[in-house]
């Protein structure tokens, strides 16, 4: 079918609007990769609007000598990789059996963990229970008050419903228990949801710093996304530049670079993982919208 | 009479029976009842152990504290523990409620969940209708990975980019002065807080928003396009009159959940976003609490703010899905 003259323009408006969408979006972070790998100078000057200039890596040498940054690496490495673990085991063990349909008081047990959802202590009773457990400024306080998140076992629950029903009652039949059940038959055919948790959740643990802020007190124990926001927002990076012998000038100019330097490093990690990342994620989303 | 008579006895008789009956019928139920629990945790135990740590997990870090919120009517002394700490009613509402800075507190948690549903919301439902349109694969599939990018960054580094971009001699400011104009203090200025928060959002969020959208009109049909385009429609009429209505109860759904949460306005950006001159308008509830409960330690007080904060956006949800249900047939329960 011929296109009339009004579906073209529509269409042309579409493109158009839609690169410069996309183009609004990317720019910021292009410019912070180049703005990392510039001479500061250009930066300040403006010189520097799309693609490097003078291209050097100072900035990334000077991220790398910081004890802090690396520290709030490793940190928030830990905090990730274990915070991840106990995340998706914890969604498992609570999808599996809210998927099954012969699980009695299903209903209720799914009642009692939705709640969750729209009525919650806040902040301040929270933060008292934590105290009361000893957990203030240790690593476990990272890591346990946020086991599991609902809006996810929801997601895994519905994936897990869409197994055919027959593979386990044929599993059942030959004498499996509901352990074998999940183990042997269940989470072999669940690699895509599983993968999606995993995603899901270490994101969130990668990016988080709340929960730091509130709960943690030695700057030894602090993840990235804290010591970013000392060096970004607080401005704190005094003792960065200090040992080095610069004028109060470069000073200034390689604390500029320094900044663009760290935001791509503490996202080196999602940007790589980023096709992946897309996706999972997508997937997530789509199996959470059917149900939710 | 006398027939009458009978038969109201008669009736009577026959109730008193079926009483004893649904009596009798009740107890066997109740003993039914527990026979069934028997048999279903005999033959799923297994199922039970498994959820045994997720239930103790909720009722520890998400139980207990709702208990613990009776702090917010009590005198909470460390000493004394959450059970025993004197009750004072609703002294801590009263001093927030009377405080200069409810009104503030108030004004600018409302503003910013507004300004945010009224921005945010739309554009994701723009971005998915008009990317459905595009018929190259390839272009499609370019403009989506460029616009989930921002979704993965975490609120310090956007924010950490924001004041980057917007200081007196950012890369704005340069624009500006490029074209004559005299540099902003965006920062510092409380003018510009709403605008920069929640412009900066739907610059993070509006592609990721715009994938359940995608994945609605992904299920519309296509032959009512095709018996559209016979009668002559426009690809504008087309969208108006087809795929909109077809996103319709996901467009509900999802602006029940949005607008049910206006007073909801996180912590995590906000306080990023906070100084000391922009506080006039950067103030929410939610750092409020922050500052008066963790800071300074004013647990019931703070406990309070947080509880009548819970409380209106519980209410607040409730009263749009009521509304929803009404006008539209879709809500969430």
């Amino acid at each position: 079918m011929r296109e009339s003259k009004t579906d073209r323009a529509f269409n042309i408006f579409n493109y158009v609007f839609l690169a410069i969408v996309a183009l609004l979006v990317i720019y910021p972070l292009i410019f912070v990769l180049s703005a990392s790998l510039s001479n500061p100078e250009n930066v300040i000057s403006g010189d520097m609007w799309l693609w490097p200039k003078e291209f050097t890596l100072d900035a990334y040498e000077k991220v790398f000598q910081n004890k802090d940054i690396i520290n709030g690496f490793i940190n928030t490495l830990k905090y990730t990789i274990f915070g991840t673990i106990l995340n998706v085991v914890m969604t498992i063990l609570a999808a599996y059996p809210l998927s099954r349909k012969d699980l009695k008081g299903r209903g209720f047990i799914m009642a009692f963990i939705v709640f969750t959802i729209f009525f919650s202590g806040g902040l301040i009773p929270t933060y008292l229970l934590i105290r009361d457990l000893g957990m203030l400024n240790t690593f476990w306080v990272m890591i346990i008050p946020n086991a599991v998140a609902v809006w996810n076992i929801i997601i895994m629950r519905t994936f897990f419903q869409s197994i055919p029903h027959e593979l386990e009652e044929s599993a059942m039949i030959d004498g499996a228990g509901n352990f074998r059940i999940l183990w042997s038959i269940v989470l072999p055919l669940s690699f895509p949801v599983i993968a999606v948790m995993v995603l899901f959740y270490s994101v969130g643990h990668w990016n988080s710093y709340f929960q730091a802020l509130i709960y943690l007190q030695d700057q030894e124990k602090f993840p990235l996304q804290l010591i970013l926001r000392q060096i970004l927002i607080q401005g704190q990076t005094d003792d960065m530049i200090k040992a080095t012998s610069e004028s109060f000038l470069a000073q200034q100019l390689s604390v500029e670079g320094l900044k663009y330097a760290v935001l791509i490093v503490a996202n080196l990690p999602m940007l790589m993982l980023y096709p992946f990342l897309q996706r999972y994620f997508v997937k997530g989303v789509m199996i959470g919208s059917l149900k939710g | 009479m006398t027939n009458l008579s009978e038969d109201v006895g008669y009736v009577k008789k026959i109730e008193e029976n079926e009483k004893r009956k649904s009596l009798k019928k009740h107890q066997k139920e109740k003993k039914n009842v527990l026979v069934d629990w028997k048999k279903a945790f005999r033959k799923n135990w297994e199922l039970y152990v498994l959820l045994t740590p997720v239930i103790l997990y909720f009722l520890i870090f998400h139980y207990f504290p709702l208990y613990g919120l009776q702090i917010a009517f009590k005198d909470f002394i460390a000493t004394k523990g959450i059970t025993g700490s004197p009750w004072v009613g609703f002294k801590h509402f009263e001093r927030f409620f009377d405080s200069y800075y409810f009104w503030r507190l108030i004004k600018n948690t409302l503003g910013i969940g507004i300004f945010t549903l009224v921005v945010s919301f739309p554009i994701p439902i723009i971005l998915a209708l008009m990317l459905n349109e595009i018929k190259s694969l390839r272009y499609k599939k370019f403009v989506q990975t460029v616009i989930y990018a921002p979704h993965f960054l975490s609120t310090v580094v956007v924010v950490g980019m924001l004041l980057l971009f917007l200081k007196t001699d950012g890369l704005v400011n340069q624009i500006i002065q490029l074209f004559g104009g005299t540099p902003i203090s965006f920062i510092t200025e409380p003018a510009w807080f709403k605008s920069l928060y929640v412009f900066s959002d739907v610059w993070q969020t509006m592609g990721w928003s715009s994938i359940i959208y995608i994945a609605a009109l992904a299920a519309v049909d296509p032959a009512q396009h095709e018996a559209a385009m016979i009668d002559g429609a426009s690809k504008f009429q087309r969208i108006i009159h087809i795929n909109i209505p077809a996103i319709m109860p996901t467009i509900v759904i999802l602006f029940i959940l949005n607008a049910g949460s206006v007073m909801a306005v996180g912590f995590e950006k906000v306080f990023l976003m906070q100084n000391d001159l922009n506080m006039s308008t950067s103030d929410v509830i939610s750092t409020f609490v922050y500052r008066s409960g963790i800071l300074e330690a004013q647990y019931s007080f703070s406990a309070a703010v947080g509880l009548f904060n819970s409380l209106i956006n519980f209410i607040m949800l409730i009263m749009v899905n009521q509304i929803a249900k009404k006008v539209n047939e879709t809500s969430l329960w």
